[in-house]
């Protein structure tokens, strides 16, 4: 009975235009540097991929330390190692063969080079495009530019009039602009917010007595986030009309569910993969089949912002 | 292994050190953290650098063998007793070792993580074959010694034991004795060559890899050979899981993500 009430229940999800089976997506920077660990995820059940973020120029990163473990969640200062984006078509040509769907996300200095990185991608088979305007520790990149409303929404201008597929723009928590930033980007064509990326952190080793990671300064990911994440996803629903995408903390059908209760069309999950193992895609959607068909819902949108009611 | 929270990250102190061949030294240090055969460590020099290395010896008094080839590896050869360096993990799966006769071939510094599985069995029987390039650069005789039926070595110039490689070696041990499985650790090359000596043999085998390394959590995905991580799903991997990957033998990754040619 519970197996028929179960197939009964759906979890696809239209996002922008775009087909997913069920609302997990791989977040952008875990296993999405190659074709083969981008295939993995797939198996693993998610719904969608999300690239690694893809510069204009191979790029080492950070040196090591770049991770540091913690009792809740990471801290890590990679610093958006990657192989540039011509090496990159290979990559990406191998992850469509998962069948579902890929975004490609991309990360620049200027509107410009954005624009150019999008086109690429979308050359290649991407579904879609996620703008990095939102990591913490790379110098003159992400955040540094996505706390500016302007900067947001004339990067986002540039991208949407070189490209025909739907562009995310993924957002920072580090800022009390964010809202700001959100409108501007959905003022100047974004078709969803991701939200959010890591906040902002440091560990220092008492022992040592020095900062643990080589760049001080990294991001943190995981449960200790997911409070902050939901919350924003929340004041991200009231604020915007596109769809929004919730990242932080997911590893399980209720951290899952509680992003879409907030206003989440669908998920990222990066952390959770570290933690839990690549089948953490799977047990989350068969957690969120069971609770939909345990409380008389049929469809997985019915919940989409329920918690504003 | 998947609901691993809680993550042992120590400051450990070298409570000794021992050369073990030209620019190969082991460093010990107590730390009390469980780990099995074949697991690795992340090592943090502050101010160095981040790097895996295998365990060579378990129990409370563990330790790691380094070759002095770079800048972490110049630093931790130089360590002397009573310096510090940052420990975490144990990380990733090691060797699973079933009852019967073991062949164990190591080459370069595969030996210290080859060492622990041999010191753990009880219920089987091991022969070693140890390659290295010259006599100056073998590794572990003795130690292989005390838990191994019979050591063999290979030696590329012919300096000691084979004039050969670890796998011409392991080939010729092969047609002596019916092993009911071969462990092997060191460069992927021979790795890649002693696998296939396996196949042709039938004889079942697990080989622990080395890929390019950034978080050695199972996040970042830059050591991933294929699709598994060898941080999480190996190092060590079944002869069943490398008849499927595309990549060993022929391609790793570099600092950038990017595909190089072994």
């Amino acid at each position: 009975m519970d197996g028929m009430s179960k197939a009964m229940t759906s979890l696809k999800v239209v996002l922008a235009d775009i087909e997913m089976e069920n609302p997990t997506m791989l977040a952008s920077g875990i296993m999405g540097e190659t074709g083969g660990s981008l295939l993995a995820m797939a198996k693993g059940g998610a719904g969608a991929l999300v690239t690694k973020s893809i510069g204009s120029v191979p790029r080492e990163g950070h040196k090591n330390p770049t991770l540091v473990e913690m009792e809740h969640g990471y801290l890590n200062a990679m610093g958006l190692p990657n192989p540039g984006i011509d090496n990159f078509e290979r990559e990406l040509l191998e992850a469509l063969k998962a069948d579902v769907p890929v975004i490609g996300s991309v990360f620049g200095s200027s509107p410009e080079e954005f624009a150019d990185l999008a086109k690429k991608m979308q050359g290649y088979g991407a579904h879609a495009v996620e703008l990095n305007l939102s990591c913490p520790h790379a110098k003159g990149y992400g955040m540094e530019m996505g706390v500016d409303p302007e900067v947001v929404a004339n990067i986002i201008k540039a991208v949407k009039d070189a490209v025909f597929i739907p562009v995310f723009t993924k957002l920072t928590p580090n800022t009390h602009k964010l809202i700001d930033v959100a409108k501007a980007a959905e003022g100047a064509g974004a078709d969803a917010i991701v939200a959010i990326n890591t906040l902002k952190a440091m560990k220092i080793d008492v022992d040592m007595r020095t900062p643990v990671l080589s760049n001080r300064y990294g991001g943190l990911s995981g449960p200790a986030t997911r409070a902050v994440g939901v919350r924003c996803v929340y004041e991200l629903y009231e604020a915007l009309n596109i769809p929004v995408i919730g990242v932080g903390g997911v590893e399980d059908w209720r951290s899952a569910l509680e992003y879409i209760l907030a206003g989440a069309v669908a998920v990222q999950i990066g952390s959770g993969v570290g933690r839990k193992g690549p089948q953490v895609f799977g047990d989350v959607c068969s957690g969120m089949s069971s609770y939909l068909s345990q409380n008389g819902f049929k469809d997985i949108s019915q919940l989409v912002g329920v918690a504003h009611e | 292994m998947n609901d691993r929270f809680l993550v042992v990250q120590d400051t450990v102190t070298v409570a000794s050190r021992a050369d073990e061949a030209e620019g190969v030294v082991t460093l010990r240090f107590d730390w009390n953290a469980p780990a099995a055969p074949g697991q690795f460590i992340m090592v943090w020099i502050p101010g160095v650098d981040d790097v895996p290395r295998f365990l060579s010896y378990l129990g409370d008094r563990k330790g790691i063998t380094v070759k002095n080839i770079g800048e972490a590896t110049k630093a931790l050869t130089s360590m002397k007793v009573g310096d510090k360096i940052v420990v975490r993990g144990p990380y990733g799966h090691g060797y699973h070792m079933p009852k019967g006769k073991i062949l164990a071939v190591g080459g370069g510094t595969g030996m210290a993580s080859l060492l622990p599985a041999l010191e753990r069995i009880t219920a089987s029987e091991v022969d070693t074959a140890i390659g290295a390039r010259n006599a100056q650069e073998l590794l572990f005789e003795e130690r292989a010694a005390k838990t191994s039926s019979l050591v063999r070595v290979s030696t590329d110039d012919g300096s000691k034991g084979f004039h050969g490689n670890a796998v011409q070696l392991a080939k010729e041990m092969m047609a002596d004795t019916k092993y009911d499985l071969v462990i092997g650790c060191g460069p992927e090359k021979m790795l890649y060559y002693l696998f296939q000596l396996c196949q042709e043999k039938k004889v079942p085998c697990q080989m622990s890899l080395e890929r390019y390394m950034k978080c050695g959590a199972g996040l970042c995905g830059s050591c991933a050979i294929d699709g598994l991580r060898v941080c999480r799903e190996g190092p060590v991997f079944t002869g069943e899981e490398l008849k499927e990957m595309k990549e060993f033998g022929k391609q790793r990754r570099d600092e950038c993500g990017r595909a190089v040619k072994l």
